[in-house]
């Protein structure tokens, strides 16, 4: 047989929009990635120093003293990278361990509801489902974890078990919504999720008010704090990071188990990959779409719960302040790979950590981070630019690949 | 014209997809490019259509030499294609898709569609093609969408047309109108390159053949060798094109289809009120021109179609009711299934060949135990799958997306026969494959129908339903149009598939004079 030969171009006939970006998603290279975030720290750099206002007095007399502007540029980026970096791993400034590692753990505290809500993210994406709903996930999952928390008395260790597996049930719920919406009706997720997001931050917002919610004494939106039996412990001295962050690496354990070596997964990958192929081999899709959703919510509410048990221990209306939208970018960072995913919230969580550091130290606004993630995300979702940029040479993909397809008849 | 091909190289990344082709097409020559799927002949065309850049050789019309590095080039050299898909604007006029990208206009950039509708008039006339020039091109049947097609190229002043396997898509009818159309175009004067890997047209219509294999030229052959003799050069090795069986010997009812009727989403009855059976050990095949409602009626009884009314009982007709039943009842129950379209519906592109093997049967044991996979009972089961099988793939954790045509059907293949039967519903087993898969999937149907098993094919192709069938059924619109023997003659079934009650078919058949080389 002449199994080996190319009879088309390649561009015939392509895939859709939506699966050339999943294969994107997973089967882009990791150089790529890497190289986005350095390209986006790039580019940070040129806008610290633009907007910086001892590089633009330097750049008035540019052609007078060239040297001032480049030593004003030098100092601008590099103080500001340095308090980023001062901000999110370690302060040699500090004089006991505990403190100068204070950073890394604030950094550690920012990543865990980014890792567990990145993988409510990932999991949908494996499944070709879009998660835009991370953000009411997490919510909902803050508001079940924080009522549990403050509203019952339970012992030391059943409480905050309780609290958080409520949670989880808050996440699982919300979630649960969009996926039997989908299974029944075909109702796209990503409108489901965008609405139900909306629904969940006023749904905080309004029983934040009633008397159940309120703290005693207080006319602003604020919840009583968890009483300390459900608090999720600190892990280490001086620093705010919590046991949800080793809750948040065991869900990616589990999800990774999950995906490559459950039938489960292998259904939900299947059904990711090729509906048509996974529907004509007897999964049902539908149930598919409604345990990934259940999944995903289960996960963005322990990101909830880590909020509320143990970074705040309270309910406020800013509880998520964006997390879930910061997710959808954790997971495409990650590749939609758990361990991806682990690695790219604890990069944005230092990011997060590093921001506030560097607003205070140099005056580089905390948007800055934004503009950052944002370029991430922009040179991810382009590969072809990022290999451009840096002359990646792509392997030639297999020609087999699309042999035969002008040739159906 | 005179058209000359010169040491053409084309190279995708380590593969030679060309290797030093020479071919010259005379001035009114229909010339026939025969070869296997995969053997390069598309991307030979694509070069000289402009679409590929060629990394060697030369190409030259009149013995003038031309750099081609877009279809407008090869347009304005004179050089038309007419493409398997059609690259037609479905919601337009045929007049507006002729003039389509070379656009007349008059005064401040008016569209001069009278002009147009004048240029399809005038060609329909010249060449007898019977086309509105106002007909909406998706209301047109796919033959005549063909010829505005050949319009739009013959519009251009093309001189060589590339038709690219244009009788992939039509009846037995069209295909002889197609085949009366080309010698028209060949006695005024155009050249014809015509692609194919159905023997039996290039014989009919070919002046040269020029055979392609492994993208090198292996030979010239006249359109007087015998089939057989065609094949093998093709393929390289001696062939057989007739599946090599016995008569079958059919034994109990398995499949009892009464009254099944689907309607699809768009509220029509695509699938009208057919009732058969399938025995074990017997191949029935459904035969029809695509879109008559085989694909419908194969994907109810498998609980693929939704609005699905009437019966379909396995075990004959006390058995169980496929119908309402899940896809995964329905395939426990004993049936195996090869879709139409093993990209779409057969294998999931980015899983391992390993994964697509067990693709129904992840979740049951050996695979499984509970809600853990078993990698390795999969491992293995795949390693002796691909040597059973003969899938030529570099491993067994290969994507199966970018396995050969051929091979994914394989890897189909073996994925379904490797459950216990009752019954195996295959459509278009073979459709896109090279004579040598071809062949190869034809044996398996014939063993697992030897083996007891009842099998239902669906095929658009005649060779193919002539090769297995014992029984023939043939769809039109939706309805059964008659159940014939095995043996039945092709004119008979080409007319019953146009819609023609079998004695009808018959008697139209029997007056004709055979001049198409029938059985």
């Amino acid at each position: 047989m002449t199994e080996t030969r190319e009879d088309t171009p390649p561009e015939e006939k392509g895939p859709s929009a939506g699966q050339r970006f999943w294969q994107e998603l997973t089967t882009g290279n990791i150089m790529v990635t890497l190289l986005s975030v350095v390209l986006a720290l790039v580019i940070g750099a040129v806008l610290v120093a633009i907007s910086d206002p001892r590089v633009q007095d330097a750049a008035g007399y540019f052609f007078a003293r060239p040297g001032d502007l480049f030593s004003a540029t030098w100092s601008s980026v590099g103080d500001a990278y340095a308090a980023l970096f001062t901000g999110s791993l370690i302060d040699v400034s500090e004089y006991t361990v505990g403190r100068a590692l204070r950073p890394f753990g604030e950094t550690l505290t920012n990543a865990t509801p980014l890792i567990a809500a990145g993988l409510a993210v990932a999991i949908a994406f494996r499944a070709g489902l879009f998660n835009i709903g991370a953000e009411g996930q997490i919510i909902l999952g803050a508001i079940f974890a924080g009522y549990a928390g403050f509203a019952f008395d339970l012992p030391i260790i059943v409480h905050v078990t309780a609290a958080v597996v409520a949670g989880i049930v808050g996440g699982a719920i919300w979630a649960g919504i969009v996926g039997v919406l989908k299974a029944k009706t075909g109702a796209h997720e990503v409108i489901v999720t965008i609405m139900l997001n909306n629904i969940a931050a006023f749904l905080l917002a309004y029983l934040l008010g009633t008397v159940a919610f309120q703290r005693p004494g207080r006319q602003d939106p604020i919840s009583p704090f968890v009483d300390e039996s459900a608090q999720l412990p600190r892990l280490v001295e001086s620093t705010r990071v919590h046991a949800g962050f080793l809750l948040a690496i065991l869900a990616a354990a589990i999800i990774w188990w999950l995906l490559s070596r459950s039938t489960l997964g292998f259904r939900l990958r299947a059904v990711g990959n090729n509906p048509n192929a996974a529907h004509t081999a007897g999964m049902s899709v539908a149930g598919t779409y409604v345990v990934v959703f259940v999944l995903a919510g289960m996960l963005a509410g322990l990101a909830g719960a880590s909020l509320a048990l143990g970074t705040e221990r309270h309910l406020n209306t800013g509880i998520s302040g964006g997390l879930g939208f910061d997710a959808i970018t954790v997971a495409l960072l990650g590749r939609a790979n758990p361990w991806g995913t682990v690695a790219a919230g604890i990069l944005f969580g230092a990011l997060r950590a590093g921001g506030v550091t560097m607003q205070a130290r140099t005056g580089t606004p905390i948007d800055l981070v934004l503009v950052v993630q944002a370029l991430i995300v922009l040179f991810i979702a382009a590969p072809p630019l990022i290999r451009a940029i840096f002359r990646i040479r792509v392997r030639a993909k297999e020609p087999v690949a699309t042999a035969s397809k002008g040739w159906e008849s | 014209m005179k058209l000359e091909l010169r040491g053409i190289t084309k190279r995708f990344g380590p593969v030679v997809a060309n290797d030093g082709i020479d071919l010259t097409v005379l001035p009114s020559e229909i010339h026939g490019l025969l070869g296997e799927n995969g053997a390069g002949k598309s991307t030979l065309m694509n070069v000289l259509y402009g679409l590929l850049e060629p990394d060697g050789g030369t190409i030259s019309v009149d013995d003038r030499e031309l750099a081609l590095t877009s279809p407008n080039d090869a347009m304005a050299a004179g050089i038309g294609m007419v493409h398997q898909h059609f690259m037609l604007v479905p919601v337009f006029t045929v007049a507006e898709n002729v003039m389509l990208g070379a656009e007349q206009t008059y005064g401040p950039g008016f569209l001069d569609l009278a002009a147009a509708r004048e240029q399809v008039r005038e060609v329909s006339e010249r060449y007898g093609f019977d086309v509105d020039p106002d007909a909406v091109v998706e209301d047109l049947p796919v033959g005549v969408q063909q010829r505005v097609e050949i319009i739009k190229a013959l519009v251009r002043d093309a001189r060589v047309l590339i038709l690219d396997e244009p009788t992939a898509v039509l009846t037995p009818q069209e295909t002889d109108e197609l085949i009366d159309i080309m010698r028209q175009l060949k006695a005024a004067g155009t050249s014809i390159v015509f692609i194919t890997h159905k023997l039996r047209e290039m014989k009919a219509v070919a002046d040269r053949i020029t055979v392609i294999r492994l993208g090198a030229v292996v030979g010239e052959a006249s359109p007087d060798s015998s089939e057989n003799e065609l094949a093998s050069m093709m393929v390289g090795r001696a062939v057989s094109l007739m599946a090599d069986r016995g008569a079958g010997e059919p034994g109990d009812h398995v499949l009892q289809v009464d009254g099944l009727t689907v309607v699809d989403g768009r509220e029509q009855v695509v699938v009208d009120d057919v009732s058969f059976d399938v025995r074990a050990g017997e191949i029935l095949a459904v035969a029809g021109v695509q879109g008559n409602g085989q694909t419908e009626l194969v994907e109810a009884i498998l609980g693929l179609q939704e609005r699905v009314t009437g019966s379909a009982r396995l075990d004959g007709s006390n058995g169980t009711e496929l119908l309402g039943m899940s896809v995964r009842q329905v395939l426990h129950a004993g049936v195996g299934f090869i879709p139409e379209d093993r990209k779409v519906d057969g294998l999931v592109g980015q899983f391992t060949v390993a994964e697509n093997l067990i693709l129904d049967l992840y979740d049951q044991p050996p695979f499984a135990a509970g809600p853990r996979m078993k990698p390795a009972v999969m491992r293995d089961n795949a390693r002796q799958q691909v040597r059973e099988f003969d899938i030529r793939t570099d491993s067994i954790n290969t994507l199966a997306g970018t396995l050969s045509g051929g091979n994914q059907q394989k890897l189909v293949v073996a994925r379904e026969l490797s459950r216990p039967l009752k019954l195996l519903i295959a459509a278009q087993p073979t459709r896109g494959l090279d004579v040598g898969s071809i062949e190869f999937v034809h044996s398996r149907m014939v063993a697992e129908r030897d083996r007891g098993t009842a099998v239902l094919i669906v095929s658009t192709e005649l060779d193919e339903v002539s090769a297995l069938a014992d029984r023939i059924l043939v769809m039109c619109r939706g309805r059964v149009i008659g159940i014939v023997p095995g043996d039945t003659n092709r004119d008979v079934l080409g007319l019953m598939m146009a819609g023609l009650a079998p004695e009808d078919a018959k008697a139209e058949a029997s007056a004709r004079p055979d001049d198409r080389g029938a059985p």
